[in-house]
């Protein structure tokens, strides 16, 4: 017994010495074309609402143009666990992979490594942030230098632009979140909002506990509150959930991003009057018409090209090959019961 | 509490078989399965639960369990980050200091567990939580990267068709199962988690021992915070998050009892062989991670429970035939 | 068959309680505004309804990670259930999450005491098969507001005392299993099951069935725990609700003074350990540092609560001899 130990590990260091150690260069391509094409949709965690919008979107996509579509979401939304998926879709042959990148970073060394293979990847509803050259394009939701200021807009007009309000945000450290509000914050310069206070950003982590306790604490630290901004759809409800616990519906104005159906109830009963969010599925439909198109070679993505979508529409791409999708819509009781994601 | 599994049976054999069942049901599931390349690559996900893994079959031996692995892991990394991002503290350093670093977080499961006379499961779950607490308080939900190029991408090193990581794995096993089966401090950890008080009045210095292998746990999981940090080439705070519930599977679904007394590196490193190779079979299947979870977690208990189930009926069984023969 | 009875088994609870709400007014002096105080009283019944389940669990000895799953599973199918008849009345949207947790609960105790799976590997296992399960039967779809009827919504309202349905509920929980492990002989037995298995069995006590009860109440209770879930948030995600619960219920648990190694712990130290446990996430939020330091406080609280267990039972041995 020892002795075979002994020989194994004796091995195991020979064949290092012998062979020396070198990095791992990828050269072959491994991506079928033969078939279909096979685009996969990786979201940041399964069970969440806004990215079974999303989902609709590519599957409308696919539906159109006949590529074949899977959508493959990890349990939870940590960094680490797209890293995987991605790999066994690359070994899978699949053709594009569109992602919403739990972590720009840690990301980076995989989606490269897909691109090597030849895969398409594209990213979907945030980008990879400083490591533009791990994919090849990118879809964002709708011009995030406008979502700040409209916003403050929002929140301005619901409580007639004067009074002490609130910022109810996902994490201290979430990219998009925190590129708004740098954006709101910019806004609050403008004299139309001078008599606007922001008295604080607080921070839910996205779950719906925290969320919840962060805006009851808002409540009661500042009795005389008008408004709580939330730029994040567990946030939002949340608020809109602590506002009507309180019975404060009169008092403190909710508004912010959130989908339709997370809000249909709130709406109706008039604790939320007026909240906005761009179309998500619509994002799905172009990420997915991109990705099938891009993999096809039927388009080359650079900054200033036109995309023209089959299906009617022109888009073009801004720097860094990010395509923007649509406007923020607007959601009241008016008009919510024509909207379901 | 002790039921013994069958003593011609052999644990590492019934994980064989079905680590050649996964194999074949990979090979069904997915015909980008049997590719040699890309099964050894994959093994470089697996290396940190592995050596996890190997320090934490001693400890289960030692009739203990410790759940703060992954936030050691986690916590290592993300000081070793700061304090090379932010203290401008040489590479080299901010690593050696991290595995100080490592070695004091285990020491101090230690510490609780041995002075204090706690109960270790009680005792790591505590520091689970504070460990990878501490970790976010420090860099929160960032990214700390900026590390040296030579040390990122350590799973991309490959020595002929194997990946270096998974050679140190292999390496740490051999090093591991000689440690536990061939040293007098080895066999110790076996009687220690036998039967404590007798260890203790045969004079064996008990408390040591444990506190040794939670430092040691402790190293392993700061040396892992390493490896991954070189993998992601980031250190974040929720690195490896729930990556102690791995590393028990595969000691545990390994043979190990969980009663301490009784186990070994050979059936460890098997199960996460076919946890491995069973996430990767149904990964490339598409099938959804909700029901990767559901099959990992059946696996679990299924591995535990036909064995008694099986030692029950077996005894059942006899002993409706001695008073037959008896009659 | 000893049964430890300490003059005060709350003693240490009681201390931290105090010691935490001293400091509170120094550190946070916005923690005693009235709407806080109330807050404070919304947040409690939940952990306390599923601690009180898992206090019964450890005084066996024993351990359920599979609580915050079992929650999701039960507060989802009720919600499917309200979903689908809006009419329902509660009380059957109840007694449905009740009944799931009870099958869950009983997985878990014939796992444990029928198949002699040590309890830990079988909560961990069905810990991730009861959320896998909640993706399959939702279809990965969460329960949103709109779902739910408006009066499940009222249960968690507070009324002008800060007192809810909830809070109602759980503290009726909390006086039955008081009285259970207090007066009745099934208590006692429980307690005599943990402190000593085998003395125990000696004496005539079926301790797997009472290992199987402790499980089956520990699932009832995270059962009506996921309904609760679903009235207080307006939501049941598939993978947000009750992940990670049984870390703070368990920390509720072993800081109320029920002890890991059984035999030990009482309903109203586990009361007194979910109300130091929202007192302390509330703490945090007031004082603005709640993002971070949560995990941290929750890990310090789970080993300043054992480590004082210890060093209390020493300095209480010293003054005996």
């Amino acid at each position: 017994m020892s002795s075979m130990w002994k020989k194994t590990a004796g091995a195991a260091l020979l064949l290092t010495l012998l062979s020396g150690c070198h990095r791992q260069i990828v050269t072959q391509t491994t991506v079928s074309t033969s078939g279909p094409i096979r685009v996969v949709f990786i979201p940041k965690n399964s069970g969440n609402p806004y990215f079974d919008a999303v989902n609709t979107g590519f599957k409308k996509a696919s539906g159109q143009l006949g590529f074949k579509y899977t959508q493959l979401a990890p349990a939870t939304a940590e960094a680490t666990n797209q890293i995987p998926i991605i790999q066994q879709q690359i070994q899978n042959g699949v053709n594009a992979i569109a992602i919403s990148p739990n972590s720009t970073d840690a990301l980076a060394p995989v989606l490269k490594q897909a691109m090597q293979k030849g895969v398409t990847v594209i990213t979907v509803d945030a980008d990879m942030t400083g490591s533009e050259s791990s994919r090849n394009a990118c879809v964002l939701p709708t011009d995030f230098s406008q979502v700040g200021s409209s916003q403050i807009e929002l929140m301005g007009s619901l409580m007639g632009y004067q009074g002490k309000f609130a910022i109810l945000s996902a994490t201290t450290d979430a990219p998009n979140q925190n590129f708004w509000i740098a954006g709101m914050k910019q806004a609050l310069k403008n004299p139309k909002y001078s008599k606007m206070t922001l008295v604080g950003i607080v921070y839910g982590n996205d779950d719906p506990q925290k969320s919840l306790l962060e805006a009851q604490s808002l409540l009661t630290r500042y009795p005389d509150l008008k408004g709580i901004l939330a730029p994040t759809s567990v946030g939002l409800a949340a608020a809109a959930q602590a506002v009507e616990s309180a019975r404060d519906a009169g008092r403190v104005q909710v508004t912010g991003l959130g989908t339709p159906n997370q809000m249909r109830r709130y709406v109706t009963d008039g604790t939320v009057k007026e909240f906005a969010l761009w179309d998500p599925s619509a994002m799905g439909d172009l990420a997915g018409t991109l990705a099938y198109l891009m993999a096809k070679k039927s388009v080359q993505p650079a900054p200033g090209v036109h995309f023209q979508v089959p299906s009617g529409g022109s888009y073009q791409f801004g720097p860094n090959n990010v395509l923007s999708t649509g406007p923020l819509l607007t959601f009241s009781k008016s008009n919510i019961g024509s909207y379901h994601f | 509490m002790k039921s013994s599994h069958s003593i011609f049976w052999r644990n590492e054999y019934t994980l064989a078989a079905l680590t050649v069942l996964a194999l074949l049901a990979g090979s069904r599931l997915s015909s980008h399965f049997l590719d040699a390349g890309y099964l050894l690559g994959t093994t470089t996900l697996y290396v940190e639960t592995g050596i996890m893994a190997l320090l934490m079959t001693a400890i289960i031996i030692c009739g203990h369990i410790d759940l703060s692995v992954a936030s050691t892991l986690a916590l290592t990394a993300a000081a070793t980050g700061v304090l090379h991002a932010q203290y401008a503290v040489p590479f080299w350093l901010a690593c050696c200091l991290g595995m100080l670093l490592a070695g004091m977080l285990g020491a101090l499961n230690g510490v609780l567990i041995v002075g204090m006379n706690l109960p270790s499961l009680t005792v790591t779950l505590g520091t689970m939580a504070l460990y990878r607490g501490a970790a976010q308080i420090l860099i929160g939900d960032h990214s700390v990267g900026g590390f040296p190029a030579w040390f990122c991408g350590v799973d991309q090193v490959y020595a002929g068709p194997f990946p270096v990581t998974l050679l140190l794995l292999l390496a740490g096993g051999c090093a591991m199962a000689l440690f536990l089966q061939r040293t007098t401090l080895g066999r110790c950890i076996y009687a220690i988690g036998n039967n404590k008080t007798a260890s203790r009045l045969s004079g064996l210095r008990v408390g040591a021992v444990e506190a040794l292998l939670f430092t040691l746990s402790g190293l392993a999981a700061g040396m892992c915070g390493l490896l991954m940090a070189s993998r992601l080439s980031v250190a974040r705070f929720d690195m490896a998050s729930g990556k102690e519930l791995d590393v028990i599977t595969a000691v545990v679904l390994g043979g190990t009892d969980i009663f301490g007394g009784k186990g070994g590196v050979a059936g460890t490193l098997l199960a996460l062989c076919l946890l491995a190779l069973l996430r990767t079979g149904m990964g490339l299947a598409d099938i959804p991670s909700e029901k990767q979870q559901i099959v990992v977690g059946a696996l679990l208990i299924g591995a535990i429970a036909l064995p008694r189930l099986a030692e029950l009926a077996r005894k059942q069984y006899m002993k409706r035939q001695k008073p037959a023969a008896a009659g | 068959m000893t049964l430890k009875k300490p003059l005060f088994q709350e003693a240490g609870v009681t201390g931290f309680l105090i010691i935490t709400l001293v400091l509170a007014a120094f550190w946070a002096p916005g923690f005693y505004a009235p709407g806080n105080l109330r807050t404070l009283l919304l947040d409690t019944p939940l952990t306390l309804t599923v601690a009180l389940g898992m206090t019964c669990v450890m005084i066996c000895r024993q351990i359920d990670l599979s609580v915050g799953s079992s929650m999701a599973v039960s507060g989802m199918a009720a919600g499917m259930l309200l979903r689908a008849h809006p009419g329902m009345p509660l009380a059957a949207a109840f007694l449905a999450g009740a009944g799931v947790g009870v099958l869950l609960g009983g997985l878990n105790g014939l796992l444990v005491a029928g198949a002699g799976v040590p309890s830990i590997i079988a909560t961990l296992g069905t810990l991730s098969i009861y959320r896998g399960l909640v993706f399959l039967m939702s279809n990965g779809v969460q329960i949103n507001a709109n779902d739910l009827p408006e009066r499940l919504v009222q249960l968690s309202l507070a009324s002008r005392y800060g007192l809810s349905w909830l809070g109602v509920f759980a503290l009726v929980f909390l006086a039955l299993l008081h009285l259970f492990l207090t007066r009745f002989r099934g208590g006692r037995t429980l307690y005599a099951v943990g402190g000593n298995p085998e003395a125990a069995r000696l004496a005539g006590i079926r301790v797997e069935r009472w290992i199987a009860f402790s499980f089956l109440l520990s699932g009832l209770l995270s059962g009506i725990a996921g309904v609760m879930y679903a009235s207080r948030f307006s939501i049941v995600n598939p993978g947000e609700t009750g992940k990670g619960f049984e870390l703070s219920v368990i920390a509720a648990t072993v800081i109320g003074g029920t002890q890991i190694s059984g035999g030990y712990g009482t309903a109203a130290g586990t009361a007194l350990g979910c109300v130091l446990m929202s007192v302390i996430a509330n703490l945090l939020t007031v004082a603005k540092l709640s993002g971070r330091w949560q995990l941290a406080a929750y890990g310090a609280i789970i080993l300043a609560g054992i480590s004082s267990q210890v060093l209390m039972a020493r300095v209480g041995k010293q003054q005996r001899s």
